[in-house]
């Protein structure tokens, strides 16, 4: 116990295991967002995630649960407003991303009791990891590596042709709903460590890295996680001896990591 | 009527104020070939996903068989290029196991391909393989939509062929939607003329006769396949059995 305690005492080492935490289930679920082509979709769920942070101070509930609401109402409001077509759905998501970021931002400011690093929040503060902050991150890696592993072929099948699913008997609605409440409980528990406005970015960077070296699915979510995992370390230990923010110092290391992969690859592998 | 694997009574879909589908009754045997023809926007689409079951019917009822098996061929494959995916894993996940994927894919002969990308399949490849998968599953009603878009036009007359062949090895139903009229009117038992409303149906021999086909596909059309009738129609009876190889063997009036 006392090893386990000195390492989570220490700051830089919960930030290390937290952000491995967050590249473990941000690399499969990264692939569904690039697959599906949902990396607006993505952001607009992160930019509303200060929206759920004034509404947790508002009716006092943790932060993660406030962000989760927000984000499940956003995802459910965007199926509804998405079937009247009358507008693109790149529009319809520029106009609630922006929307739900500036009335985040008017409503926390109308709250001068609220003391909030905002800095923090768009940018994230990988190192001001606590430990309640490690149990959310492993308890909702726990919950969606469990429904990623269960749903794997429904998921994928209705990712390659959504209505050969459906005739195929997949649950297809049902799967996308469990998508989105995925997305929502990854954006609450890295959005603290990478900031709202960088999640997205440690969603699609590793995963379409990944593409480049990928002959399988599963392949490629794997290795998405690992090229998580070394922006994660990558990141920390340049916001360690440079003195970097940790958030974007992990977002220039996996973009670091996707040049070198897409620059070289060529040479050791064929892109499939 | 009671072995009907598919029951269609007075189906209709709208969409807003549009009618996509009005009225149609249809019903499907075992070993019956249906094929849906009609211009573009005549809901020949909607009406397959209907039966398939995708899509909700505005009013009118829709039967299935009990414990229906359908094998679904969808017009395309249009694969996001990010998704790496190889023909083998693509059938494996039909959920069937390998030895019935391998023997899917040798029937309609791409099994050389297995381990190919989807990615690099040919139009017509990629047709097989989605016609493989459907075969995969032991369908009882086989529905295709187009079967043979983008398949070149010798590819075209083995594929109806080889949809042929598979009714009589597997005794399923048949549904398809074509533009191929004059490779459909070959292989096929019976013909829907689809314009929201069935204009017309029947053996394709006699519809090409109706006023209501002339009047939806237009007279050069009509006549170009009363043509095609008169020397090729007669070498399949209904079941799809060759009978007679010259014209001696032709059991259609001439005109």
């Amino acid at each position: 116990m006392t090893i386990i305690d000195a390492v989570l005492n220490d700051f830089f080492w919960r930030a290390l295991i937290g952000g491995l935490g967050v590249a473990l289930i941000a690399g499969p679920l990264g692939c569904f967002v690039v697959w599906r082509r949902m990396a607006y979709f993505g952001d607009t769920l992160a930019h509303s995630a200060l929206l759920g942070i004034a509404l947790s101070f508002l009716i006092s509930v943790p932060l993660n649960l406030g962000v989760i609401i927000t984000s499940v109402i956003l995802a459910g409001a965007l199926m509804l407003f998405s079937r009247n077509k009358t507008l693109a759905t790149d529009t319809l998501l520029g106009i609630l991303a922006h929307s739900a970021l500036a009335i985040g931002l008017v409503a926390l400011s109308f709250m001068p009791d609220v003391r909030l690093d905002l800095t923090g929040l768009l940018f994230g503060d990988l190192l001001a990891v606590n430990r309640n902050d490690l149990l959310w991150i492993y308890g909702g890696a726990v919950v969606i590596m469990t429904l990623l592993c269960v749903l794997w072929r429904g998921l994928l099948m209705s990712t390659i042709h959504e209505e050969l699913a459906r005739v195929e008997g997949v649950p297809v609605e049902r799967l996308r709903l469990v998508l989105m409440l995925m997305f929502a409980l990854v954006i609450a528990v890295a959005m603290k460590m990478v900031g709202v406005l960088l999640i997205t970015a440690l969603l699609i960077i590793p995963a379409a890295t990944a593409r480049r070296l990928a002959r399988t699915p599963e392949q490629m979510a794997a290795m998405a996680v690992v090229f998580g995992f070394i922006a994660v370390a990558g990141g920390l230990s340049m916001s360690w001896h440079l003195d970097t923010p940790a958030g974007p110092s992990v977002v220039v290391t996996a973009f670091a990591t996707f040049l070198v992969v897409y620059g070289s690859a060529g040479r050791f592998s064929v892109a499939r | 009527m009671s072995d009907a694997l598919v029951a269609i009574e007075n189906l209709t879909v709208r969409f807003d104020d549009r009618l996509a589908v009005d009225r149609v009754n249809l019903s499907l045997h075992r070993g019956d070939i249906i094929t849906i023809i009609g211009p573009n926007g005549a809901g020949k689409t909607t009406l397959i996903k209907a039966i398939l079951g995708v899509q909700a019917a505005t009013s009118g009822r829709i039967m299935r068989a009990k414990n229906l098996v359908i094998g679904y061929v969808p017009q395309n494959l249009s694969l996001e290029s990010t998704l790496p995916l190889s023909v083998k894993r693509f059938m494996l996940l039909s959920g069937q196991p390998l030895a019935e994927c391998e023997s899917a894919l040798a029937r309609t002969g791409v099994s050389h391909l297995i381990s190919t990308s989807v990615h690099h399949l040919s139009g017509g490849e990629q047709q097989r393989l989605l016609l493989a998968r459907a075969l995969a599953r032991k369908p009882d009603l086989l529905v295709l939509d187009e079967p043979a878009q983008g398949v070149d036009i010798n590819g075209q007359a083995t594929l109806y062929d080889l949809i042929r062949q598979l009714r009589d090895e597997l005794n399923c139903g048949i549904i398809m939607i074509s533009h191929d009229l004059h490779l459909v009117m070959a292989a096929t038992d019976k013909v829907i003329c689809l314009n929201q409303h069935v204009c017309c149906s029947g053996h394709p021999a006699d519809i090409s006769h109706d006023p209501a086909f002339i009047e939806t596909f237009g007279q050069p059309v009509a006549e170009s396949l009363a043509v095609y009738h008169h020397h090729h129609n007669h070498s399949h009876d209904l079941r799809g059995n060759v009978v007679g190889d010259g014209h001696e063997g032709c059991q259609h009036d001439h005109h």
